[in-house]
């Protein structure tokens, strides 16, 4: 159950984008279009829980049993991108297919700090490696889900008349806003 | 001089460029909070463009990105150490977020559209600049927000007693509406389109 709760409360009450701000930039960036969207949330979902799996191991089996915790930044940002680049390379070989689809929106997770968030609060909750694998990935649906709706809102907003000034970014954040609000509706879901 | 000036109103990272939003959101639930996270950013943003903007004709190309990384990375742990030893009440407030300033997209984007290719004196301008613009952003959202949460601003009462305090400000969602009425407001100052 506590597991359960672990994954709803990452998806839904503490989302990601809308509670901690995490992934901000691809969420205000890259959301035009359903599709994209889609794509490169899988795209940080897979990257998010291999990250959340490695990490882990690297911060209990290294960091901490050789006690050099100060290199913890400079240890997780290279094995996220390396970790970026090595699935690029993989599905290039050999999901040519897939890559074209996630290519582009690849190289972007090395500096969305959704990953690197999602390390940093493993340790900081000190999860076990279970729960520490579920919250990369519940991590990474929540981001999916917020992008999608995002998308999609974005896709109807195009065609209003907005005023001047808040064409572009300021739109976008005011509807991100709202969505937060309404997020705010699951709280209670997970028993604190 | 331009490059110093360019970061402040015309580029500034936030209102305009609209990068590094994480921490901008995140930790500006009030004044000090801003002017820490602004200060820290800065430097790192500094320091690592100094360290690049001197060694840039030494970088392989390939590796460019991953060097500039590890670099970010080793100054923000210095930041980070630092916080720790001498305002460890700030420090555990912007909690993850301020080794977060590792993905910082100003300070990689700074890196690889200025200080890799240029002369250090310059690099040092423009990391000052965008730095110093990207402080001024947090500050005043910092501000407005803890203004409008509890009436004060930097701890000071400005509104009376009478003040209901706004809860929603320190929220996610009223950190959203703050920046989306500020982005809006600067945008029709600047006359842009």
């Amino acid at each position: 159950m506590e597991y359960f709760f672990i994954f709803v409360a990452i998806v839904l009450t503490q989302n990601f984008v809308l509670h901690y701000f995490l992934g901000i930039c691809p969420f205000l960036g890259v959301s035009d279009e359903m599709e994209g969207a889609f794509g490169m949330g899988i795209a940080t979902t897979f990257v998010m829980t291999l990250t959340a799996i490695i990490t882990w191991n690297i911060n209990t089996f290294i960091l901490e049993a050789f006690n050099v915790e100060f290199l913890e930044y400079v240890t997780f940002i290279l094995v996220i991108a390396s970790l970026v680049q090595l699935v690029e390379m993989f599905l290039r070989k050999y999901l040519p297919e897939l890559y074209e689809t996630l290519g582009i929106y690849l190289p972007l997770i090395t500096t969305n700090c959704a990953v690197l968030g999602l390390a940093l609060f493993m340790v900081l909750r000190e999860y076990n490696f279970l729960e520490s694998a579920i919250f990369g990935f519940g991590a990474g649906i929540g981001f999916t889900l917020a992008l999608v709706i995002m998308a999609g809102i974005r896709g109807e907003l195009s065609e209003e008349d907005i005023p001047k000034p808040f064409r572009g970014t300021a739109i976008t954040l005011l509807v991100a806003g709202l969505l937060a609000l309404a997020f705010m509706g699951f709280s209670g879901l997970v028993p604190s | 001089m331009q490059d110093f000036v360019r970061g402040l109103w015309k580029e500034n990272p936030v209102f305009v460029q609209v990068l590094g939003m994480c921490p901008t959101l995140a930790v500006t639930t009030s004044l000090i909070n801003g002017i820490s996270m602004g200060l820290a950013t800065t430097f790192v943003l500094v320091a690592s463009g100094l360290v690049i903007s001197s060694v840039r004709k030494l970088l392989p190309d390939q590796v460019r990105i991953a060097s500039f990384m590890i670099i970010i990375s080793s100054f923000v742990t210095v930041v980070k150490l630092l916080f720790e030893a001498h305002i460890p009440e700030i420090s555990s407030q912007l909690g993850p977020y301020l080794p977060l300033i590792v993905t910082n997209c100003i300070i990689l984007g700074r890196q690889e559209a200025f200080a890799s290719k240029q002369p250090v004196g310059r690099s040092l301008l423009d990391a000052l600049g965008m730095g110093i613009g990207f402080a001024l952003a947090l500050v005043v959202l910092g501000g407005v927000r803890e203004l409008l949460y509890q009436g004060t601003i930097g701890g000071f009462q400005v509104f009376g007693t009478w003040y209901k305090s706004m809860v929603i400000m320190v929220m996610p969602a009223g950190a959203f509406i703050s920046l989306s009425l500020l982005v809006a407001l600067f945008q029709r100052i600047s006359g842009r389109k």
